[in-house]
């Protein structure tokens, strides 16, 4: 009754509206729409392929360089110039809050990397100030640029101090989007310069809407864009944290695509006919990193005996449940790079006693072991891991702590290195092995807070530079191998496992590729 | 004589609000960490900060002027930041309280509508075959605790039967201005393409989470209704309408409704600050986007100065409530003003 009176007040034609759009079920809030300030996958995921562009892409399979926002470029003879030509006619997105007056051109290349190293770019200090542009300070690109010069419109050329091989791998990531250097005159103007990491203008597949907190973020389709015009009218990310739900939902139809399942779900989707499970062997590692500048974890002797105190197998067994690939090194086993390491602490809580012994640390010891809450593909339930370790620990005299918080809130604390030691990994963003050290092992990692050891080893950092230095793959192959080497012997963190990526869509859903790194893209997704 | 009543509840209100707020005040003491930034919400302040804070909640001084202080910022509805989100608290309670309320009151008006004919009808029929059903429903629905039957409803009806969705207030792909956050209302005043459909996805949306909320309240209220009647048919006056003759239904239509039903009134406002209670369950269940959810998700995050604002707004609300409905009540039924005092 109430509804029919209710109902009474609309049209006949109010019902038959199609909306084509798509639901992603996404398992953490954005912390910024600007990839560029942060490093959180489930970030990335949300914003850097849907808002944005990159000058160069990488493809997934060949791993070869390829155009984007730049149709072509070429190197100087001495590697320290890079000359990229600009496509024309790309259009910024039209929003509530920015209508463009021009195209994409030169000067937006130089505003969006001039921010990052550039103290006098306006917008430099802006936002995250303790930790400001992650990605690109781990990696040293902000102190590599000497210069961007604008030779024409649609022509700029990169200065560097020294040649580095994976400068180009690091403009190809999710991080190295461009921005629109007239919204950011405009925000000047306006005197609002925190708005350009909170309302973003690209020149993606999509352009945002709003994002309300823990409920969704809405975007719609960019109807200018310069490559394939989406098939999508609208795209919602659905915040739901708790991965059951996510799932549930899925079985629902309330989610189109999902991400993350956990890997005790993909049996039960495997058994309906309405969605699909896709998966692919992802670049990623799941580890446990030790504060080091807090004692007892300053002594390598404490980080070996809780090495040899976990059983990794059982943490296989239970947790990945047969999706995950267990670690001999920091890098997994598809990287080039990769050399499985002869001294990879097994399991031994006997050794582990006599080591604590010796190190002198009394019986009865305790300590906090941080958790991340959410699954991530590198550990799909970091609790139930800390819950293994915590039972395994105890047989050594080790009591612990288990911690856990709202995922961005967790990010931010363990950026101020708050946490004794701490569950969490890393996933890819290129091919390039300099991905897996620099972002989460280098000193200035540990100084922005994504060097979770906060471990800052000169010889290790050295190994890195001389890696980066050369473009002979052998010769870098070798550096890479001495520093797995290092790492193990001094275990700031150990690599427990590589994960595989799972995503279900409904079978009503195509278009979305799963890539071994980086976040995900939608553009090319549809609806049937 | 009304005129004293409304005091006496007027100066309850009163003393029920400065123990609440005493309470809030005494929990940013009470939770760890620095009272200033549980209360102002500001973590990590800089030293210029700390200074501007300390001056605004009268840290410098004594504890009543703290408390003063914080009095004051409370009716101004500043109500601090969240530490998850960094959004002013005031803000966020209002944005969602009107969701919580809205379920409250559709379980409300669902439980009135089910439970008080029910019971009517249970009495009317008193040891007859309805009666036995009403009351063996009646238990059994009072005995199971909603987060089991909230579980059990989206198994059936959303994992198995697919009929009707278990999240939310409404698809996320409709995109309806929020006015009054009352969701039928809003899709109502909005003029978007899709009104249609989308009110019959909010209808859909709504109607597990208002069943579930609904059962309790309407288990009470039938038995409420059912005891209340049977008092009533058992007053001489009913005996002697009955014996000249009137019907079961002229019996109870124009004899006994009214006095039956002036406990249950009073009831019916008691029953709201038991459902805003269990609405926080359902929300936690359906994913509701309420006060409820975000105060339970506050609390596992330990963001105080939420679970602070979150407590104030709940409780004030659940106590005017009730006031409310007693003073409803009281005008309805004279005669219960006078039963607060101690009369001999």
């Amino acid at each position: 009754m109430v509804t029919l009176l209710l109902l009474s007040g609309c049209n006949e034609s109010d019902f038959n509206q199609d909306i084509k759009g798509l639901v992603y079920c996404s398992e953490a809030n954005p912390i910024s729409f600007n990839p560029q300030v942060t490093t959180t996958g489930s970030t990335i995921d949300v914003i850097a392929n849907q808002l944005y562009n990159r000058l160069i892409n990488i493809d997934p399979d060949t791993g070869e360089f390829t155009p984007s926002l730049a149709t072509s470029w070429s190197m100087s003879a001495d590697r320290k110039k890079i000359t990229f030509k600009l496509r024309e006619n790309v259009k910024f997105h039209t929003t509530d809050y920015f209508t463009p007056t021009r195209h994409f051109n030169a000067d937006d290349v130089i505003f969006t990397f001039g921010r990052l190293f550039d103290v006098y770019n306006p917008f430099h200090f802006v936002g995250n100030a303790q930790s400001p542009y992650p990605y690109f300070r781990s990696i040293g690109l902000d102190q590599l640029i000497k210069g961007i010069t604008k030779d024409n419109d649609y022509q700029v050329t990169f200065e560097l101090f020294n040649a580095n091989s994976s400068f180009l791998a690091n403009i190809a990531t999710d991080f190295s989007v461009v921005l629109s250097a007239e919204y950011a005159k405009n925000l000047q103007a306006k005197d609002d310069l925190e708005a350009i990491d909170k309302f973003p203008v690209g020149t993606g597949p999509y352009f945002f809407k709003e994002f309300k907190r823990d409920i969704l973020v809405r975007y719609y389709r960019h109807p200018d864009y310069w490559h394939t015009l989406g098939k999508l009218d609208q795209l919602v990310f659905d915040i739901t944290p708790n991965s059951t739900t996510r799932i549930a939902k899925m079985m629902t139809h309330e989610c189109d695509v999902t991400a993350h399942p956990n890997a005790t779900q993909l049996s039960i989707l495997a058994q309906r006919d309405d969605i699909n499970v896709q998966q692919i062997t992802y670049l990623n590692v799941g580890y446990w990193a030790f504060n080091t500048r807090k004692a007892p974890f300053d002594d390598p002797r404490v980080r070996r005996a809780l090495s040899h105190a976990i059983d990794i197998d059982k943490i296989m067994d239970s947790v990945f449940l047969g999706t995950g690939k267990r670690a001999q090194s920091l890098l997994p086993s598809s990287s080039w790079a990769y050399q499985a390491q002869a001294n990879y602490p097994s399991y031994n809580p006997e050794l582990a006693k006599l080591l604590l012994d010796q190190v002198g640390l009394e019986p009865g010891f305790k300590m906090d072991l941080w958790a991340a809450p959410v699954s991530r593909i590198y550990n799909p339930n970091a609790r139930k891991m800390a819950e293994l370790i915590q039972s395994d620990l105890k047989k050594v005299g080790i009591s612990v702590n288990i911690v856990e918080y709202e995922w961005n809130t967790f990010l931010s604390k363990l950026e101020n290195h708050q946490h004794d030691s701490v569950l969490i990994g890393w996933a890819a963003d290129s091919p390039d092995p300099d991905n897996f050290f620099s972002p989460i092992l280098s000193c200035s990692a540990a100084i922005n807070g994504k060097n979770q050891a906060n471990w800052c080893n000169p010889e290790f950092d050295l190994l890195l530079t001389q890696a980066l230095d050369t473009i002979d793959i052998e010769q870098r192959k070798q550096f890479y191998y001495q520093a797995q080497q290092l790492l193990m012997q001094e275990l700031p963190l150990l690599p427990l496992a590589h994960g595989m990526r799972f995503q279900a869509t409904t079978k009503e859903v195509a278009g979305i590729e799963l890539k071994p790194f980086g976040g995900v893209s939608l553009a090319n997704a549809e609806k049937k | 004589m009304l005129r004293e009543y409304l005091i006496r509840r007027f100066t309850l209100l009163c003393f029920m609000t400065l123990l609440l707020s005493l309470f809030t005040f005494w929990l940013s003491y009470l939770f760890p960490g620095d009272p200033l930034v549980n209360l102002s919400g500001i973590q990590n302040p800089s030293f210029e900060q700390i200074d501007e804070l300390t001056i605004k909640y009268r840290f410098d001084d004594n504890i009543v002027s703290q408390y003063l202080a914080f009095v004051g910022r409370i009716v101004a509805g500043d109500w601090g930041f969240s530490f998850a989100s960094g959004l002013p608290v005031f803000e966020q309670i209002k944005g969602l309280f009107p969701a919580t309320l809205e379920l409250s009151l559709y379980a409300l008006v669902m439980s009135v509508i089910l439970g008080v004919p029910a019971g009517i009808i249970a009495a009317a029929y008193h040891k007859k075959w309805p009666d036995r059903v009403i009351n063996a429903i009646t238990l059994m629905a009072y005995s199971t605790p909603i987060f089991w039957l909230a579980l059990i409803f989206i198994m059936v009806f959303c994992l198995q039967l697919g009929l009707l969705p278990m999240s939310g207030r409404l698809s996320l792909l409709y995109e309806i201005p929020e006015v009054t956050h009352f969701i039928i209302i809003d899709i109502l005043l909005s003029n978007s393409p899709y009104k249609g459909q989308a009110l019959l996805d909010a209808l859909r949306h709504l109607t597990l989470p208002t069943l579930v909320l609904a059962t309790y309240p309407t288990t009470v209220l039938v038995r409420f209704t059912r005891d209340s009647m049977l008092d009533v048919l058992e007053q001489n006056y009913i005996k002697t309408a009955r014996a000249k003759g009137l019907t079961r239904g002229q019996l109870i239509y124009h004899h006994a409704l009214r006095n039956a039903l002036l406990p249950v009134i009073k009831q019916i406002g008691l029953q709201f600050s038991t459902l805003i209670t269990l609405a926080m369950v359902t929300e936690v269940i359906f994913s509701w986007p309420g006060v409820g959810r975000w105060l339970i998700d506050s609390i596992y995050q330990r963001d105080y100065p939420a679970i602070q604002g979150g407590l104030l707004a709940v409780s004030m609300f659940i106590i005017i409530a009730t006031i409310i409905a007693d003073m409803m009540h009281t005008l309805f039924d004279p005669i219960s003003r006078n039963q607060a005092h101690g009369k001999i």
